[in-house]
């Protein structure tokens, strides 16, 4: 069995056609994840059992469940309610691609808060007392000491998370948003050529996974300029003040 | 209909047919982690070996399986695999779309991607595994069979159980798209009822549930067989 180009070319073209449906389904949803991931990480960690309750039923729920049942549930259970059809949210609700951000965000948040109050744990409590010692409480001590670590800890595990998510994207094609998955799923029907078609559409999933694990990669290096070894060549050079001079920054 | 008769498992309840999709579930998430276990530890030797094409077969067969959608796979499967027996039909005077069984597919779609993520379990289980223990069984003149079945295999099924907890919830969650194949599982039953009756919100907050009540049970399962495997981790009681 040859490979024909021409069709793999087609399949191709019509895919990354599709390519920007997907990654705004990504980008929005692991936005709105994150944003409801904090404010549930705060009700974790919160002094008040309801809010800690309240938070952790929520993660249960989510993670325990199928994201296809989420999906389904927001886009027709939720319908079905002439209420929500005569509210204000019914254009929101009516639409697919929306539908999809919804569940795909509210899933996300479940699983990013557990990462996040992992890394919120990983805050070596000396540091914190320090930043106290040095006057500060509140606010500022969440920016300027808490915020940083606990991101920069929680920052590997997210990142197996945010490609979890590029490839739950793909759920959205089953309520009829045609994003990549979609799309595949229509000329597989259409021409019964199952192993082109997947191929050209794993490509592309492979390689926005590749492309977002460097830049994490490369993001995690940037925060972390405390783990990384001294210039060696410098140090061989003999030149020690310049070193010195930058420790102290 | 109330809530009570809808569900419940009168002649005009929907309760058996959601527990029958519940077992279907379960018996193709079972069949998953089986075919797991035998392709993930095979390819946990391939990634641990000295060879290099059998390192890089594995690091391919992981990073494909882990970084396509679960859902293309499933099409792989079941499309791929029904064009191929249309085909031998054909060959044999048969008109037509022969189907491949929607179990059979999906329990190896499933069990191919739970595959990927056992490979890892396994390899970090068997690197978890002391060295001196490995060294002291070769002392002791065990070949390799013995040194892995007393040595290697009790404890690197030890380590990866955590792990494994983590891939049975992952493939209990993934068989859920199994139904796109048309498999009267949970999530396809859920759909059933909800057409028949419309009402959409009450089928899927009734399948949700059911699946809640998996995982909750499977995590009680997992954590008992943590416990029992761990007897000879914990410290004996007073020791100070």
């Amino acid at each position: 069995m040859g490979l024909d180009f021409p069709f793999l070319l087609d399949t191709m073209e019509r895919l990354i056609a599709a390519l920007p449906l997907t990654l705004a389904l990504f980008a929005l949803s692991i936005t709105f994840g994150a944003c409801l991931a904090v404010a549930l990480t705060a009700m974790r960690v919160s002094r008040y059992k309801v809010l800690d309750r309240i938070a952790r039923a929520y993660v249960f729920v989510f993670r325990g469940s199928p994201l296809l049942i989420q999906m389904f549930l927001v886009y027709y259970g939720i319908a079905q309610f002439p209420a929500v059809r005569h509210s204000i949210a019914w254009p929101l609700l009516r639409d697919p691609f929306s539908c999809a951000v919804i569940s795909l965000a509210l899933c996300t948040a479940a699983y990013a808060t557990e990462i996040f109050r992992g890394g919120l744990l990983a805050v070596p409590p000396a540091q914190i007392e320090a930043a106290r010692a040095c006057g500060m409480s509140g606010f500022l001590l969440l920016r300027r000491v808490i915020a940083p670590i606990a991101l920069r800890r929680a920052l590997p595990a997210y990142s197996t998370e945010m490609i979890l998510m590029v490839k739950s994207t793909s759920l959205a094609s089953i309520i009829t948003v045609t994003e990549v998955s979609g799309v595949a799923q229509r000329i597989i029907a259409q021409t019964y050529r199952t192993m082109e078609v997947f191929l050209c559409a794993a490509l592309i999933y492979l390689l926005i996974n590749f492309v977002l694990a460097r830049l994490i990669a490369w993001l995690e290096h940037a925060l972390s300029p405390d783990l990384r070894a001294p210039p060696v060549a410098l140090i061989a050079a003999g030149a020690a003040a310049p070193i010195e001079t930058t420790l102290l920054h | 209909m109330s809530a009570f008769t809808q569900f419940g498992f009168g002649p005009t309840g929907w309760g058996g047919f959601l527990l029958l999709g519940a077992g279907v579930t379960v018996a193709v998430t079972l069949a998953s982690l089986a075919i797991g276990a035998v392709l993930g530890s095979g390819v946990a030797a391939a990634k641990l070996s000295q060879s290099l094409a059998l390192r890089l077969v594995g690091d391919v067969y992981t990073t494909v399986f882990r970084g396509v959608p679960e859902l293309l796979i499933i099409y792989l499967f079941y499309f791929g695999g029904s064009s191929v027996l249309s085909a031998i039909g054909r060959l044999f005077g048969h008109e037509g779309f022969v189907g491949v069984p929607t179990f059979l597919a999906g329990a190896l779609a499933v069990g191919i991607i739970s595959g990927s993520y056992q490979a890892e379990v396994f390899r970090g289980a068997f690197q978890a595994v002391s060295r001196g223990e490995i060294e002291a069984a070769r002392a002791v003149g065990m070949n390799g069979f013995l040194r892995f079945r007393r040595i290697i295999a009790p404890q690197v099924f030890r380590f990866a159980l955590p792990g494994l907890g983590n891939v049975w919830q992952l493939s209990l969650k993934d068989s859920a798209l199994i139904s796109v194949t048309g498999l009267a599982e949970l999530m396809r039953n859920s759909q059933v009822g909800a057409g028949s009756t419309h009402d959409y919100f009450g089928f899927y907050v009734a399948g949700g549930a059911l699946y809640l009540l998996m995982t909750a049970v499977s995590n009680r399962i997992f954590d008992a067989a943590e416990v029992r495997t761990g007897k000879s981790f914990r410290r004996p009681v007073h020791t100070a």
